[in-house]
Order: structure tokens, then C-alpha cells, then sequence
């Protein structure tokens, strides 16, 4: 079952310098409790699909249905089936876990109890036991990322958007959250989709991918048959795959420094 | 919807102002000082009224109290743009004018406790008037504060930077504060100033606000002050909820 399809979405900003085409035609076609990862260079349009998938931007062109919900004819409903972790996530830092958890679960509509006892299930669910009554700028990076996401799955969304979410993150952490967003399919089936430049969370979470490279889709496929089809094998490296779809590196390389 | 989501907003940032006294007390700072090393300059100065010289500054203090707190009450927005608070709210079904208004009802609620606790100062310095009067004078300052702080998170939501804010606010409430005669009555002053006066909406609210702490509640004062306050709240909020309907999307 097709959970999000998209046909032609584009987004153009306009801007002092003109149009700037962020997003210039993209078509998806997800299928339920799929994790698709949308991979792409800094600035190929990833982060703007997101947030025209998650109503937070009008697209300027093309259509999408999102849980069988028209994304421009009733964002209403889009957001009542969608969650969504930003980058920057999106809890108050002075703000307790738990008050976060609380306000969220009421701005879905739970009544004051059902909140109450939502945000203690998803301290349980997501290891932030006996941190409700902390301060979100007193956790460590990888408990604050949880926080973020406990905040997107307060309504038990069948999408759930993540965009970088294990930018920041130390090895351990982003191991542990790539174990989240699994268990978060195999047991609940949501269907997940993140964006990512790291081509390594790419290969291991994902179970699509979909290259995004000057606001089209370049390629898409599973991390293997994209690794066949670009790099001539199933044990080539998703650089370089990376690297033939799109004809440059999915992280630009960092200047070496003249002199140490 | 709007009704519970309103709510909602409302008291998480309720919340957040209870635990700050910072927060409750700071605003009316100004205001105060005003009151204890402005005030008594004015007490044998001719003023052109018959009233007394507490009657026409403190009308004129209230609305200072809600032009200064309201005005800048969008710096907040900015630094929940930042942290991602803004879109977090975005997504969810919550009504989008309830985000602005939860808001500006706190605000209003706040700057209103400010303008309680300044008036309970000015009676101590020696302000006498009809308590009617002094309510009419609450609900003067907490209407512009709704307008003034709907305004406020409007332009908030459209700036990228507290730097690009905060110098437009400074260049809106100076102007507003000299030229609605909030310290002292513009009649004192020619002709011309009286006429540019009036180009400033809070020139009608503080005559208005005057003329009921004296006392005199059916004057001409006092109806053009309730329709341009009434007006100006319905553009402002109009402005408000159409910018927080749209923004970003």
C-alpha cells in the first residue's frame, strides 16, 4: 500500500536575487512501514520535500497524498497522521521533558490525563525514564535526540519524517537510534522517512534509497541494487555509486589545510 | 479548535511567565521609574486641565506600560524559530491562529497585572480617581497590548534575526511614545504637533484614558478612543493571524 506519493512536487523561493528552484520536480512513491532514506548533497532539496511533505511549506508546483490525505486540500488531516523531527529538533532547552511532553500531547488533542500518561509511556519507550522532570538543556545529546523524537510520536503518526536525525550524535548514539527507527517499523509499523548525507546510516537503515541532487530525484532503488546499477556491484561502496548517480560526492570533501 | 488550542498556548507560556518574576516584574520598570522621578515635576506645573497632575500621567504611563511590554513581546517568537519550537507546533493540528492568540493573551494578562501593581504605586504618590475610571483605564492598556503584541509576533515571524527586529521596534514605539503625549498633554504644545498627534492611534486611547480618571466617561474623548482601540485590535489580529496562517507555508 502506498502510504505518500508525490507527482512533479517543486517549491520555487523567490528571493531578492530571483527564483531559486529548491525543489525542482520530485516524484516518490512509499510504501507503508518502508524506511526510505533521502540522500543528498547540503542545499539538493531535502530538508524543502520534508517540510512541503510535513504542510509546513505550500509546494509552488505538482501534488502529493500523504496516508491518503491531499497535502494541499487538507493539511489539517496530513498533520494529524504525520510526525515530524526537525533538524534542529524543537523542544524549549528551559524548558522539563516533561512539561514538552505534556504540551505536545495536548496540542494532539489528548485531554490533560491522556497526555499526562502519553508522556510517561514515551519516557518508558524511548529510555528517558527518570528524566521527565529534567530540563531538555541538561540532556546528552543522544537522550536529547530521543526527546525529539518521543515528541514526533506522541500521536502515534503513520509517517514519521526525520530530517538528519543523527547529525551531532556520537557513534553509540546514532547505532542506538538507528535501532530506534527500526524498532519503531518492525514494531509499530510506521513508516519512516529521514533524510541523511551520512552514506554509511544510509546503507545500514534504510531499506530505500532515493537520491536527491539539485531538487530532482537522480536514482532510487535499495542500497544494493543502487550499488549494481551505478558502481557495477552489490559490494561496492555507496560512495561510489553515490558518486556515478550524481557525479560528485554525497559530502563534499573539507579543504586540506595548507599548513599545520 | 481555536478556542482549545488558544487555550493550550496560552498556558504553556502562562506557565513559563509564573515561573519567571523577572519576567512579572521588569516590564513595568520603566514605567515605575517614571512615575517616582517624573511625576512629582509636574505637580504646580500648569498642565492646561483642570485635572490633577497624576490624572493625566498616569493614563499616560498604562499605555506606555503596554506600547513598550507588547511591542517588543516578539523577540520571543525569534528564539523559538530558532529552536525549532515554532515548526514543532506547526505540524501538529493545533488551529494557527490559536499560537498567535494563546500568545497575545498572555501578554495582555501580564502587561494588565503590570498596570494593577502601577496604579496601586500611584495611589501611594498620591493619584485619586473613580475606580470606574481606573478599570476603563486596565481595559485600555490590555486591548493595546493584544494589538501591539499581535503586531509584534507578526513582524516576528517574517524576520530572520533579533538584529533586524529589534531596531525596526525601537523606530516604531520612540515616535509612538513622543507624539501621543503619553508623558505630557500634546495641547501643551503648537498647533502642528497636535495635528501629527492624531495620525498616531495612541493619541485617541490616552485622551480617552484621561477623560475616565477624571471621571467623565460620555465624551467625544472617550468614543474615538473606543473605536480606534477597537479598530486597531481587529487590523492588528487580522494582520497577526493571516501572517501566522501563512507562515512558511
Amino acid at each position: 500500500m502506498t502510504v505518500i506519493s508525490t507527482s512533479g512536487l517543486a517549491r520555487t523561493f523567490t528571493t531578492p536575487s530571483g527564483p531559486v528552484e529548491a525543489v525542482r520536480s520530485v516524484d516518490l512513491s512509499i510504501r507503508a512501514g518502508e524506511i526510505v532514506g533521502l540522500l543528498g548533497p547540503n542545499g539538493a532539496g531535502k530538508t524543502t520535500t520534508l517540510r512541503m511533505l510535513t504542510t509546513l511549506l505550500a509546494p509552488t508546483g505538482g501534488a502529493a497524498t500523504v496516508a491518503g490525505h491531499d497535502l494541499v486540500a487538507d493539511p489539517a488531516a496530513v498533520r494529524a497522521v504525520c510526525g515530524y523531527v526537525a533538524q534542529s529538533g524543537g523542544v524549549d532547552p528551559f524548558l522539563t521533558v516533561r512539561e514538552e511532553l505534556v504540551t505536545q500531547g495536548r496540542l494532539y488533542r489528548l485531554s490533560r490525563a491522556d497526555a499526562a500518561a502519553r508522556a510517561e509511556e514515551l519516557a518508558g519507550a524511548l529510555g528517558l525514564d527518570g528524566l521527565l522532570d529534567r530540563k531538555a538543556v541538561s540532556l546528552s545529546g543522544g537522550q536529547r535526540r530521543r526527546l525529539d523524537i518521543a515528541m514526533g510520536l506522541t500521536h502515534r503518526p503513520t509517517v514519521l519524517f526525520l530530517d538528519e536525525p543523527t547529525t551531532g550524535l556520537d557513534p553509540g548514539s546514532r547505532t542506538d537510534l538507528w535501532e530506534l527507527v527500526r524498532s519503531l517499523r518492525d514494531d509499530h509499523g510506521t513508516t519512516v522517512v529521514l533524510t541523511t548525507h551520512h552514506l554509511d546510516e544510509a546503507d545500514a537503515l534504510a531499506d530505500r534509497l532515493v537520491l536527491i541532487d539539485g531538487g530532482t530525484v537522480v536514482a532510487e532503488g535499495t542500497p544494493a541494487e543502487l550499488k549494481t546499477r551505478y558502481a557495477d556491484s552489490p559490494d561496492a561502496s555507496l560512495q561510489d555509486a553515490f558518486l556515478a548517480a550524481t557525479g560528485r560526492p554525497a559530502t563534499p570533501a573539507e579543504p586540506a589545510p595548507a599548513a599545520v | 479548535m481555536l478556542f482549545h488550542g488558544t487555550a493550550i498556548i496560552f498556558e504553556r507560556y502562562a506557565r513559563q511567565t509564573l515561573r519567571s518574576r523577572f519576567q512579572i516584574f521588569f516590564g513595568m520598570l520603566m514605567p515605575l521609574l517614571y512615575l517616582l522621578f517624573f511625576g512629582p515635576l509636574l505637580r504646580d506645573l500648569p498642565l492646561g486641565s483642570p485635572a490633577d497632575s497624576w490624572q493625566i500621567l498616569v493614563p499616560g504611563l498604562l499605555l506606555q506600560l503596554s506600547l513598550f511590554g507588547a511591542s517588543f513581546a516578539g523577540f520571543a517568537i525569534i528564539v523559538e524559530k530558532s529552536t525549532g519550537v515554532v515548526e514543532r507546533m506547526r505540524v501538529t493540528p493545533v488551529s494557527r491562529p490559536a499560537l498567535l492568540l494563546g500568545r497575545v493573551l498572555r501578554d495582555a494578562l501580564l502587561l494588565t497585572f503590570q498596570a494593577v501593581l502601577l496604579v496601586l504605586a500611584a495611589l501611594l504618590m498620591g493619584l485619586r480617581a473613580p475606580l470606574a475610571g481606573i478599570l476603563i483605564g486596565f481595559a485600555f492598556t490590555a486591548v493595546l497590548a493584544l494589538s501591539l503584541a499581535s503586531l509584534s509576533y507578526a513582524l516576528a515571524m517574517r524576520v530572520a534575526t533579533p538584529q533586524e527586529f529589534g531596531p525596526v521596534i525601537n523606530a516604531v514605539t520612540m515616535p509612538a511614545m513622543l507624539l501621543s503625549g503619553l508623558m505630557l498633554p500634546i495641547t501643551l504644545g503648537p498647533g502642528w504637533l497636535d495635528v501629527v498627534s492624531h495620525l498616531t492611534p495612541f493619541r485617541y486611547l490616552v485622551d480617552a484614558v484621561r477623560d475616565a480618571y477624571t471621571g467623565s466617561y460620555a465624551t467625544a474623548h472617550m468614543l474615538y478612543g473606543v473605536l480606534v482601540a477597537a479598530g486597531f485590535a481587529a487590523a492588528a489580529v487580522t494582520v497577526g493571524t493571516r501572517v501566522f496562517r501563512r507562515a512558511g507555508a
